[in-house]
């Protein structure tokens, strides 16, 4: 198999799936849909926890040994999402941040002006950017030139459940790209994220597939399988798409049949 | 430096404290409650809605049971109490709407519908347009809904007043100061130091400071509750006369993922609620929790703006990792469980009483309670 770990500015995980924190029904069904998971690297939004508050999602993961990755849910402006990623940066002691900002609260699209001011502040800042971008080539490869550490474009609206609606973008974003780029946002099952390995993601962040499922343990488990998978298609290399059959066994040696007695 | 004894010492004196020193002190227990304001705590801020029904959530099969044991238990506690007391606490058997407000959120709540079926529970789909029949207020948007007229509510803050009388006049003693510390004595829990200095002793202590549980100073680690603060704001509004009776039903919507329910009060209080963070102890009011409150009120009841606002409030439930409560025996000899109810505490509060009473008096767990047991969440050995 050789080494085939996932690398983000220069850290390795084990895991390519990325979670996230939002919906859990509970702390005691989200501790155990993280370990189902699998995952080493989870986003939390700072907008909605106090860090310095002990038995809260942070502890759990803490627990876990579960990276933490803050995010800027919830920021319309690039002012917003700046001073929150410094609040969680000295709140949490990471550098890393899930930048987010959108335009609206009804589609939770990303605003794209503001993502890609943001974008600048924070790495001037000295921050590790990962953006919550658009599934738009050309703006992903605006925040790779800008210095985000990856990309990450959304399949279809945040919680929407519709997976990826536009895998020929997909295809181009990780044809150009040089740094990793993760799904996040879409997925809405086990195909989704197997589809999106398959298109050369090096990850696939989601949250709500998992913690709003009838049964989220079950479904981390299955999302963890799906991102093995799909990473493991995309390696071995899908055979190309034939309009006509193509037998898979040789006709070579077969037994002929006596065409005067059927044998059925 | 004071030392008094009783058979139970209770800390904390919201609805669940209250509860569990009534109903012990009426089994002939010497009773007393340690908190410096009795009847405060998180029934101060609820709204008091009894939604065992509407409010099933997948993976919560075994809270049901417990709620639904309370929310039958309602109606003759209620009577009880106010015989006792000859106080309103303001039951009413009015009935929940929960209705859906885009198609998303009624595919969401037929799933609901489903489960609650499975689950035997009594609710009727309706159309948006019976829904509106029902509560003409409800904005024309709405794409359908529940009815569940077995979702009743109470008003919090009254049942706390009454529990109050209802405990003094069983002789509940209360010291009105914090308990900073339980007293242990040879491995068994016998007391309480008090921020005022007494040290009252009991052979048995309850442990029910909501979300303030889990921070008890000299409970041991094993037996120290999983219970973490949960922040809700709600809001407070008036119903003039010329607009009753606006609602007739508490009604409850999830829009675009977030939750907003109103509670029509008989005395024209109008309830809306609630917002869920998780902030530590922080109880500010803040401009985000008031907007997003009246935003998906608005929606939801467009009316409401007419409405004068009286009070914004911020609150903390105890939650515990499953979201139940829990009941019963701790890892330390002496000391009993009554905290962790989270979203539930005032539907909870009946049959919290019955099962702490029967705790107290024959050491054991009645058989509803046996799955809320503190030991479910004991270290197992692994990390």
């Amino acid at each position: 198999m050789g080494d085939d770990r996932l690398t983000i500015a220069g850290t390795t995980f084990d895991s390519r799936l990325i979670m996230g924190t939002g919906g859990a029904p509970s702390l005691d069904v989200l501790e155990r849909a993280l370990v189902a998971s699998g995952t080493q690297l989870t986003t939390v939004a700072m907008r909605r926890i106090d860090p310095t508050v002990h038995g809260s999602v942070l502890s759990v993961l803490d627990g876990l040994g579960i990276r933490v990755l803050p995010n800027t849910a919830g920021c319309f402006t690039a002012g917003e999402a700046v001073l929150t990623a410094r609040l969680a940066r000295e709140a949490l002691g990471t550098d890393w941040v899930k930048l987010e900002v959108v335009a609206d609260e009804r589609t939770l699209l990303p605003d794209p002006v503001e993502l890609l001011d943001a974008a600048e502040t924070l790495v001037d800042d000295g921050f590790t950017v990962l953006p919550y971008t658009n599934d738009d080539p050309v703006l992903a490869r605006r925040l790779e030139e800008a210095g985000c550490a990856a990309i990450m474009p959304l399949g279809s609206p945040i919680g929407s459940g519709l997976g990826i609606r536009n895998p020929h973008n997909f295809q181009l974003i990780v044809e150009q790209a040089r740094v990793p780029v993760i799904l996040d946002a879409g997925a809405g099952t086990a195909s989704d994220a197997a589809l999106a390995m398959e298109l050369g993601c090096a990850a696939v962040m989601l949250a709500s597939a998992v913690t709003r499922a009838q049964e989220p343990v079950l479904m981390a488990e299955a999302m963890r399988h799906a991102v093995e998978a799909g990473r493991l298609a995309h390696r071995a290399g899908r055979i190309p798409r034939r309009h006509f059959a193509h037998a898979s066994s040789p006709a070579e040696g077969r037994a002929a049949l006596d065409p005067e007695r059927p044998a059925f | 430096m004071s030392r008094s004894t009783s058979d139970v010492l209770v800390i904390g004196g919201g609805i669940i404290g209250l509860v569990t020193a009534w109903r012990a002190a009426q089994r002939g227990l010497r009773t007393a409650v340690a908190d410096p304001e009795p009847g405060g705590g998180a029934a101060r801020v609820a709204a008091g809605m009894l939604a065992a029904v509407t409010e099933l959530h997948y993976g919560e099969e075994t809270l049901l049971g417990l709620n639904v044991a309370s929310a039958e238990r309602y109606p003759a506690f209620v009577a009880e109490l106010e015989e006792a007391t000859g106080l309103d606490v303001g039951f009413r058997t009015s009935g929940t709407l929960a209705v859906a407000l885009d198609a998303d959120d009624r595919a969401h709540l037929r799933e609901l519908h489903a489960l609650q079926r499975r689950c035997g529970l009594a609710s009727e789909w309706l159309t948006g347009r019976e829904c509106r029949r029902l509560e003409p207020m409800l904005a024309p948007c709405v794409r359908g809904g529940l009815r569940v007229d077995g979702d009743h509510q109470v008003d919090p803050r009254r049942l706390s007043a009454a529990l109050v009388l209802a405990c003094e006049r069983a002789g509940v003693v209360f010291h009105r100061a914090r308990a900073d510390r339980l007293s242990v004595v040879r491995g068994r829990a016998a007391g309480a130091v008090l921020a005022d200095g007494a040290e009252p002793a009991a052979d048995q202590v309850v442990l029910a400071a909501g979300s303030m549980s889990g921070r008890l100073d000299g409970v041991p680690d094993g037996a120290l509750p999983p219970v973490r603060p949960v922040k809700g704001q709600v809001l407070r509004l008036a119903v003039p006369g010329a607009y009753a009776p606006f609602l007739s039903r508490s009604v409850r919507a999830v829009v675009r993922g977030s939750h907003v329910y109103l509670v029509p009060r008989e005395n024209g209080e109008l309830v809306v609620g609630a917002t869920s963070e998780e902030m530590g102890w922080d109880t500010t009011v803040t401009a985000g929790g008031v907007y997003e409150l009246l935003r998906d009120a608005h929606e939801l009841v467009p009316g409401i703006t007419e409405l004068p606002l009286t009070e914004t409030r911020a609150g903390l439930r105890p939650g515990s990792p499953d979201n139940a409560p829990l009941l019963g025996p701790s890892a330390l000899p002496g000391l009993h469980l009554a905290t962790g109810h989270y979203r539930n505490g005032v539907l909870l509060t009946p049959v919290t009483g019955d099962v702490m009473a029967a705790v107290l008096t024959t050491g054991e767990l009645p058989e509803v309670a046996r799955a809320f047991t503190p030991a479910r969440f004991a270290p197992v050995g692994v990390s």
